[in-house]
């Protein structure tokens, strides 16, 4: 009992304590807060995640029953990846705070929504009673809305909030049809009431759908996603990195959960998945392309990586339902490291966003440039998670995405036609993500750090602070260290994925005939349930010598150039311009000339608004070309049933005409139909009677 | 190691034979078959000149370029020989790498702030985003034959033998030599030769290249003619002992460089905006290598 009353109560301590604060001791009591609470969760996550899972029981009240708080492997992995997103969002962020520390109450306000997400977040993890969870998910909804319209005087970013607000509450509102289904039909809040959940599969698999529907909108899979290209421009560059590592992961988290407890039909439910990621991560990457506004191209980019997230849980999810232990294996160990992987490289491009920010006062691509002359560190950081991002070795997301696509390639020894086709058709749609997303970046590093700035800023734009970097560094480092030594991490994943593995061995006792049929056994050699372990290490370790291959052969070229420059004459001239001797920074290519040929090719999906005006006559007085690539399904799913409601709803408009009499008259209809209705059932039940005796 | 040194052998020549070739039909004398050698070595002597605009990152490009294609080397097999890393997916990596190299020289040619760079960037951004899927299905394909996914294994089990077979490795030819020429940026796609900056895709990138970095690049360019050339290789040594395999090895690169001069002169480069739609074409005949072997594996009932 003893660590989660300790979490809880230094958690309200510094809650109630902070608003007393002021300045530097509240700044400091914030950190402090940020780090005990990451302390108190990470060492029983640790122990969890080596081996000995744990299991609380809070007394609770009347209304919830006993709260079980369950820390297993699975929880452990999440709770580790928040604390490490938090503690290095905590300490960038309080220098990216700095400029507003004018602003007392919205940093006080700040502060305090920051800690309550933290909590509420690690205790998602754990908390298993679903009306605490669904009270959990609200206060961690609310809070990271307050966290988001920290800059509220914009209208921008209240109205990107209330988008925000709205769609967390559609989710929250499918999740409580979901979870109050549950507890009706087991009689118990407690999530293990779910695996004896009667109905069968049909009724487990129905379920799932909607919880996948809930937690996918804040997971951000196409269409849900609507919410999220909004929300995260508009946060404070430390909120950006926290929603996009973490608050998004909740809703894999969830749907890794329920893919734990619920009897369901787990190759209908991983067909599904895979559909859905692969939609999401491919229009995620081709949105993202087209973005002018830096964060909000990251912010599609978050997409496009949940939708490979789920591109392994769904290769996972078919191995469940198919009994390859292989693919239940690979399918989550890919996952689950895709989302450590994710949260390090997308907090720390945030991050580095945020900097650009600090230093030039805007995100608008096309007014950037050559930023990497001036700031050189963080022109570095964001080119080591550009990179990794792209899935390219020796960086992280190479290792998780190999653990999908050998996975995928795996699977094709066992898999039937139609399997097949679908996997092949996975793994184009991998590629291209893989494609597009080095177009995508290539653009953003390209067009935002390097040539030169493509607008005078009205100040000099320098490097931000060591120790505000320090913590992005810890962040590029791990990025390294999973790249160059992806077994340490993946033998971190033997708990969670001996769950998933386990789950298969209490599915397989039901069809019992599928647990051998693997027997050519070249790759992944048969992995056995209870050695889920020795198979992604030692698919991964490989891959780790590459990764030093490359490091290695880089470094000794480099060495041998810097031998023979050494003796060699070296100049600097104008680039190259046709012999046009005036060259200025406008004559650069543009983010939009960039993608233009991409644009071209796939102007069926994409949709732009244009504003334009020509350079005509003889001595044109200027022109210009604005273009907005806006969000299709966006338009389909959310602005044109919500223009339709409010369409119908201005039919009614007549009604709120502003008359006092008027609405005292509602009022006296209101209370007489209450008295009358009642009255009126009464008579009409007793004509029916009396029809009856007829 | 015997991949790798044989790889190396035959960048030697190859793009010689090319060049020789192409002046050979156009009825010049031409340069000899080891004049690119020559104009990298000349290139590693030479002082350099780098663009104002550009950064670090310039500088550094071309030595991690050249380094992701000596990686990539190390893991192609030779027949019955392992290349020097060989591990299941290493086909998976041998993309990826290449997608570094690619990365790296984008960001470079960004960094000198020219537009015709920036163009040439944003077309091999694209062509490489819409050529790899061929790539990996056709690998899907060859995995799906023999079971086995890495090259060495996939290379030593695929023997070929029914008339089908014969037709799916002509096609796997065909994918791969069309993949070596996008990813060097040849002839359909890209004409080396040349001289409007506008229509160039790969050479543009690397105008403000100069001295030891041009000859960095040149030489990435040479091997990676060969790299590819060893995979079509392979797809028909698997079961030939590497005694025989060694003279064949040559033989088919031989081939394989003069057809690519043939190409070369008799075959005129797409305009720009059709390249996108031949480099499609090449995933479906990859396609169409797939469900050949779905029809071979007897998988379609």
């Amino acid at each position: 009992m003893i660590p989660v009353n300790l979490f809880l109560m230094v958690a309200g301590f510094v809650l109630v304590l902070l608003p007393f604060l002021k300045g530097k001791m509240q700044q400091a009591g914030w950190l402090v807060g940020v780090v005990l609470m990451a302390g108190l969760s990470a060492v029983p996550a640790w122990r969890a995640l080596t081996g000995t899972p744990v299991e609380w029981l809070l007394p609770g009240n009347v209304v919830t029953g006993e709260i079980p708080l369950r820390l297993d492997g699975l929880s452990a992995w999440f709770i580790l990846i928040i604390d490490l997103v938090f503690l290095s969002g905590a300490f960038y962020g309080v220098h990216y705070l700095h400029f507003y520390h004018a602003d007392r109450n919205t940093l006080t306000l700040h502060y305090l929504s920051f800690l309550l997400l933290q909590g509420a977040l690690l205790l998602l993890c754990v908390v298993q009673n679903s009306l605490v969870f669904m009270v959990l998910w609200e206060v961690m909804t609310i809070s990271a809305f307050v966290a988001v319209i920290f800059e509220h005087e914009k209208w921008i970013t209240v109205k990107a909030g209330i988008n925000f607000l709205i769609q967390s509450h559609v989710s929250l509102l499918l999740l409580m049809v979901g979870f109050l289904y549950g507890a009706i039909q087991t009689g118990s809040y407690d999530f293990a009431a779910l695996s004896s959940l009667p109905g069968g599969k049909g009724a487990a698999t129905a379920l799932m759908f909607l919880f996948i529907a809930g937690f996918g909108i804040k997971a951000g899979f196409v269409p849900f996603h609507t919410w999220l290209p909004h929300a995260h421009p508009a946060a404070p560059a430390h909120i950006s990195g926290i929603m996009s590592g973490v608050i998004i992961k909740i809703g894999i988290f969830g749907i890794l959960r329920m893919l734990l407890l619920l009897p369901m039909d787990y190759t209908t439910i991983g067909y599904m998945l895979l559909l859905l990621s692969l939609v999401s991560g491919v229009y995620g990457v081709m949105l993202a392309i087209v973005q002018h506004n830096l964060k909000k191209l990251l912010a599609y980019h978050s997409i496009e990586n949940i939708g490979i997230i789920g591109l392994g849980i769904a290769v996972g999810t078919i191995g469940l339902g198919s009994g390859h232990s292989f693919l239940v294996t690979l399918g989550f160990a890919g996952a689950l490291l895709h989302t450590l992987n994710h949260a390090l490289f997308k907090s720390l491009l945030f991050y580095t966003a945020g900097n650009v920010y600090q230093a030039t006062h805007t995100l608008h691509i096309e007014h950037l440039g050559g930023v990497m002359k001036k700031m050189p560190l963080t022109a570095l950081l964001f080119l080591v998670a550009a990179i990794a991002i792209c899935g390219i070795p020796p960086f992280n997301g190479f290792v998780s995405e190999f653990l999908v696509y050998t996975g995928l390639y795996s699977w094709m020894r066992e898999a039937s036609l139609v399997a097949l086709v679908v996997i092949i058709f996975t793994i184009m749609g991998l590629v291209l993500i893989g494609g597009l997303a080095l177009l995508c970046f290539t653009k953003a590093f390209g067009i935002v750090f390097l040539g030169s700035a493509r607008k005078e800023t009205p100040h000099a734009v320098g490097e931000v602070s060591a120790r505000q970097l320090a913590p992005l560094w810890i962040l590029a480092l791990l990025i390294l260290l999973i790249g160059t030594f992806p077994q340490w991490f993946t033998q971190a994943l033997a708990e969670p994925l001996a769950l998933f593995s386990s789950t298969m061995t209490a599915g397989l006792s039901v069809i019992p005939g599928h647990s051998s049929s693997f027997s050519s056994g070249m790759v992944a050699p048969a992995a056995g349930v209870g050695e889920p372990l020795t198979t992604v290490t030692g698919i991964v370790s490989p891959v780790a010598v590459a990764a030093w291959g490359i490091i290695g052969i880089s470094l000794l070229l480099w060495a041998i150039r810097s031998l023979v420059l050494r003796s060699s004459r070296q100049e600097t001239s104008p680039t190259w311009s046709c012999g046009y001797v005036a060259p200025n920074p406008k004559l650069q290519y543009t983010a939009g000339s960039f993608a233009r040929s991409y644009t071209k090719l796939f102007r069926g999906v994409l949709t732009f608004s244009r504003k334009e005006k020509g350079v005509e006559a003889i001595f044109p007085v200027g022109g210009h070309y604005e273009s907005h690539a806006s969000d299709k399904v966006e338009q389909w799913v959310i602005d044109k049933p919500v223009n339709g409601f409010q369409w119908l709803m201005s039919r009614f408009l007549f009604l709120q005409n502003g008359k006092l009499q008027v609405y005292i008259l509602y009022g006296i209809l209101f209370i007489a139909a209450v008295i009358l209705l009642p009255v009126l059932a009464g008579w009409f039940s007793a004509l029916l009677v009396f029809l009856k005796q007829l | 190691m015997l991949s790798a040194l044989l790889i190396i052998a035959a960048s030697l020549f190859f793009t010689g034979l090319i060049n020789r070739t192409k002046s050979w039909t156009s009825g010049r004398k031409g340069p000899g078959v080891l004049q690119p050698l020559r104009d990298v070595y000349r290139l590693f002597r030479k002082g350099s000149v780098y663009p104002a605009t550009a950064g670090v990152l310039f500088r550094v490009a071309p030595t991690i370029y050249l380094a992701s294609l000596l990686m990539a080397l190390l893991v192609v097999p030779f027949g019955q020989e392992k290349g020097v890393l060989s591990f299941n997916g290493d086909f998976i990596f041998f993309a990826y790498v290449l997608a570094l190299g690619r990365f790296l020289t984008i960001v470079a040619a960004l960094d000198t702030g020219s537009s015709f760079e920036g163009m040439g960037a944003s077309r091999e951004a694209l062509y490489g985003m819409l050529a790899e899927p061929a790539f990996f299905v056709l690998m899907g394909s060859l995995a799906l034959l023999t079971g086995h996914t890495s090259f060495h294994e996939i290379f030593n089990a695929l023997h070929l033998g029914s008339w089908i077979s014969y037709a799916l490795a002509t096609l796997a030819t065909f994918v791969l030599v069309m993949i070596a020429m996008i990813e060097n940026s040849r002839m359909p796609v890209d004409d080396p030769k040349t001289h409007l900056e506008l229509t160039m895709v790969h050479e543009v990138m690397i105008l403000d290249h100069s001295g030891f970095d041009l000859g960095l690049i040149l030489t990435a360019g040479y091997l990676k003619f060969a790299l590819f050339g060893a995979l079509v290789v392979n797809l028909f040594i698997g079961m030939v002992p590497t005694g025989y395999a060694i003279p064949l090895f040559f033989l088919i690169q031989t081939g394989m460089a003069i057809t690519i001069g043939g190409i070369e002169s008799f075959m005129a480069r797409f305009r720009m905006s059709h390249n996108p739609q031949f480099i499609t074409v090449l995933t479906s005949v990859a396609l169409l290598v797939f469900f050949g072997v779905l029809l071979l594996s007897g998988r379609f009932l």
